[in-house]
């Protein structure tokens, strides 16, 4: 029985934000009424002389961007797309970020789909914008438009050898009907000459200069400056506050309490502590008294939460999958492998933690935020300010990291009814402990594997028993959660033949915020897999590269079992392409320096293949992770250097996870407050990471995210390698290497 | 209480508590917001600056300490990002999400002024205040030693 997707991350990315009318009848329309909706957006299609390319007459070539760049490059790579079909000279382009405009802009940026969704649009807006350009040049000339091409930023006439720049032809060209999208010629892809080129990042300059803005950089005159004092137990509520300490500090202008929000921005509300600058406003709130009325959610802890995993692998859970008979299977054959996982809660802990300025003005409202969502964000400062959207400007700003959870509305929530209340531009920030204690974490999980190999050492059977806290239970509408449908992706479609295959669910109740963390479910599935193939690879004696070589099989398209009517299938081939490439480049069978192991591991997310090679030592209860080598496919890549990069930040994020740290709840709140008890890896741990992109032709899918799956699989699979111990626990814990 | 140091080689004064972090004179009463907050307590190095040549965490000193003395920030290190250091950066395409960066920046300036040839265990250690969530250093340790390679300039 196939799941039906009520709420998958991608469907949330199409439709906005949770939780307003409009957003939960979309979730449940007809495939006719998703088609006519379609239709709809089609008819909008806007002139990409405007939308998306501007030129001025002196002939400077600006490239809208309407997505939201965080580090992962896209402020480069879309650009390179119109450009590249504008044969545009890229030296010469500046980028711009799209102002908030979703009945131009398909703003929301995440799933690592930004490429792989701007991909045509782009080079049919580049192209269409092109054409109009050829148009008009062809018009000033009075030649055949067949004569004419684009070239260096202008149209070249060959037989005159006539040329005029864009910036000559872009007041004619603009006034010119838009030519069909669908039909629009689009350059050969033998033509290249910017796609597909290392290209370093546009905004780089900035970034080394300290002149890039961020959203806490944002500078209003007359602007304040604000923290909030919120409840540390999730869903508690302030019961009173005395302000009279806090209003004696320097600076300080108010003090007043704001109510939580729930469905949707799920703020916490609290007391919000208004003040001239950042220092005062901080120094406020240390000032502040407050009682909280702390709710039920202190009862909950790692520990209680614990229990309940346990209790609930203790029965059987809902089905999600059941080929053949797996119980049978494993009573029936010879060797049996088991095998409990567990992850914990993790935080995305950017670097700059979360903030929004927002004026609201009587008839109009304006917002700086740094936000993967800006449909979003407008959408809550609309409803809060009770403007119409046009008359709400929100500014994307550049953001210190977002890792999924800068599309969350909970901070420009806030900062709106912040705004609303102070009438003055306000800059609602968070301090670490607040970006700490206050998240959207990746959900914590335990997996309960069995298999059992056959006498040929193959894989009989494959059972997969999951409960977790579950994405999809605290954000779809109550009564049509789906909670395992967040849960599982590739681990409920896995690339191994296993002829009796079952996947359970049981949802486990929990009070902490869970939302999508760089690589969403796959970063606990990933492990899983990986982990419990290597198990059953080492059950069966063979090499575990081999072992999932022959598993994998044939080439064949494996359909995305959680998301069948997308039709994007794992293709078995480029799976075993990037094992067999990262193992070539790693020097998988070859002798290894004394101390070191390896481990591999391979997995398909965001439409992507990537496998990784870590070769590690254990030695006193640690682990040194020296090397990885990582092969992609992520089909063609827009700029291979910007692909290395994601991959090397993958590996670093996801280190992080399998290393260092945890979040761990106890009386309701989250235990850790800064980086003194959440570490993040320093430079000097850092292993030397080589990534092998492999060159396609396939279309261009996702690379911000897939890298990080693989890496804690690969590290443990190393670790076992070494010592002979299957870690099953993340973070890794010195006593699981004693 | 006016409190008079050197900014970028000009002789700056504001009027704030004494015990405002310069981080936060920096960013709110002086709009110099290339120096970053990152955590408050000293442990990301986001806020790295330069006080009289030396790497400091300004989230955590008080601007009645550095009352006479010399700041350098981001901003300060060239007009026009000139300077070695951001010019390895740049070619070496180091920044990812960019926010830790200027203090990285400021961090391994300080390290190449006393190591002008620092090793890989040079730089683990004058690094290892600042932490990336990016995952760049791999390259910012390339970015060092290619600044190292380079003519030697006044910085």
């Amino acid at each position: 029985m196939a799941i039906v997707p009520v709420l998958n991350r991608r469907d949330f990315l199409k439709t906005g934000a949770v939780g307003s009318v409009a957003l939960v009848i979309g979730f449940h329309l007809s495939p006719s009424a998703l088609a006519d909706q379609a239709a709809e957006q089609e008819k909008k299609i806007p002139n990409p002389l405007d939308a998306w390319v501007r030129i001025t007459p002196d002939n400077q070539v600006t490239l809208i961007l309407g997505k939201s760049e965080m580090g992962q490059g896209i402020m480069t790579a879309l650009p390179m797309i119109l450009a590249e079909e504008l044969c545009l000279d890229w030296k010469n382009v500046k980028v711009e970020q799209a102002p908030t405009n979703p009945k131009v802009y398909d703003h929301g940026t995440g799933g690592s789909g930004s490429v792989s969704g701007s991909w045509l649009p782009m080079r049919r807006a580049g192209a269409a914008a092109r054409e109009m350009l050829i148009t008009a040049a062809a018009a000033r000339w009075n030649v055949s438009r067949d004569t004419c091409k684009a070239q260096d930023g202008g149209i070249l006439h060959g037989a005159r050898k006539n040329f005029l720049t864009f910036g000559e032809l872009v007041s004619d060209a603009a006034k010119l009907p838009v030519p069909d999208f669908k039909t629009v010629p689009l350059k050969n892809s033998s033509e290249f000459t910017i796609v597909g080129h290392d290209t370093r990042r546009f905004e780089g300059r900035d970034k080394a200069t300290g002149a890039a803005k961020f959203g806490l950089d944002a500078r209003v005159p007359g602007m304040q400056f604000a923290v909030i004092a919120r409840c540390p137990v999730f869903g508690g509520r302030v019961k009173t506050f005395d302000a009279a300490k806090a209003k004696a500090v320097p600076g300080v202008r108010d003090v007043f309490a704001v109510d939580p929000v729930a469905q949707g921005a799920f703020t916490a509300g609290g007391v919000v502590v208004l003040a001239d600058n950042s220092w005062a406003a901080i120094q406020g709130r240390k000032a502040l008294q407050v009682t909280w009325d702390e709710g039920p959610a202190v009862s909950e802890s790692s520990a209680s939460l614990r229990q309940q995993f346990v209790d609930n692998a203790s029965k059987p859970g809902k089905v999600v999958r059941n080929d053949g008979d797996a119980d049978a299977a494993v009573s029936a054959v010879g060797k049996k492998v088991e095998a409990i996982y567990e992850l914990p809660f993790a935080p995305h802990a950017t670097m700059e933690p979360m903030n929004c300025t927002v004026h609201i003005r009587p008839d109009s409202a304006e917002a700086w935020v740094p936000t993967q969502a800006p449909q979003w964000a407008q959408e809550v400062i609309a409803g809060v300010s009770k403007l119409p959207l046009e008359k709400v400007v929100v500014h994307t700003t550049l953001m210190g990291g977002g890792f999924g959870r800068r599309y969350q509305a909970d901070f420009v929530m806030e900062a709106a009814q912040v705004a609303k209340v102070t009438g003055k531009p306000v800059m609602v920030f968070w301090t670490r402990e607040d970006d700490m204690q206050h998240g959207f974490y990746r959900p914590a999980s335990y997996h309960h594997f069995t298999g059992a190999l056959d006498d040929q050492a193959n894989v009989a059977a494959w059972k997969h028993f999951q409960t977790s806290t579950s994405i999809d239970a605290m954000w779809s509408p109550k009564g049509q959660e789906t909670p395992e449908n967040s849960e599982f992706a590739t681990a409920a479609f896995i690339p191994y033949h296993a002829p009796n295959y079952r996947v359970e669910y049981t949802l486990a109740k929990s009070s902490v915020p869970r939302a999508w963390w760089r690589s969403v479910e796959h970063s606990s599935s990933g492990f899983v897999v990986e982990s419990f193939v290597d198990e059953l690879a080492v059950a069966a004696g063979a090499d575990p590269l081999e072992f999932r070589l022959r598993h994998i099989g044939d080439d064949r398209k494996i359909p995305d079992f959680t998301n069948p009517k997308e039709n994007k299938p794992l293709d078995t081939a480029r799976l075993k392409g990037v094992l067999r490439l990262a193992a070539e480049k790693a020097g998988w069978g070859k002798p290894l320096p004394n101390g070191i192991s390896r481990g591999i591991a391979g997995y398909y997310s965001f439409e992507s293949y990537t496998a990784a090679v870590a070769e590690v030592s254990v030695k006193d209860g640690a682990v040194k992770v020296h090397r990885i080598v990582y092969a992609v496919d992520c089909g063609r890549p827009i700029n291979p250097e910007g692909v290395r990069a994601q991959v090397e930040s993958a590996a670093i994020y996801g280190l992080s996870a399998a290393l260092h740290n945890a979040i761990t709840i106890r009386g309701g709140r989250v235990e850790q407050s800064n980086f003194n008890d959440y570490e993040m890896p320093r430079m000097a741990e850092t292993p030397k990471t080589e990534v092998h992109v492999i060159m396609s032709q396939e279309e261009p899918t996702g690379i911000g995210e897939p890298g990080l799956p693989v890496i804690a699989p690969a590290i443990c699979n190393a670790i076992f390698a070494a010592t002979g111990k299957r870690i099953r626990r993340l973070p890794i814990r010195s006593e699981d290497l004693a | 209480m006016a409190i008079s140091f050197t900014l970028n080689g000009k002789v700056t004064s504001v009027d704030v508590s004494p015990d405002m972090p310069l981080l936060w004179v920096l960013r709110d009463t002086l709009n110099m917001t290339g120096t970053k907050f990152g955590c408050g307590m000293a442990l990301c190095g986001a806020c790295t600056v330069h006080i009289n040549g030396e790497a400091t965490r300004s989230c955590i000193t008080a601007v009645s300490s550095i009352a006479g003395k010399k700041v350098t920030t981001i901003e300060g290190l060239s007009v026009d990002g000139s300077h070695p250091v951001q010019q390895a950066w740049m070619e070496e395409d180091v920044p990812q999400c960019g926010y830790c960066q200027s203090g990285q920046i400021m961090s391994a300036v300080a390290l190449l002024r006393k190591k002008p040839q620092p090793t890989d265990a040079d730089i683990d250690d004058a690094m290892s205040g600042n932490i990336c969530r990016c995952g760049t250093y791999q390259r910012i340790r390339k970015a060092i030693h290619r600044a190292a390679s380079m003519p030697v300039s006044k910085a």
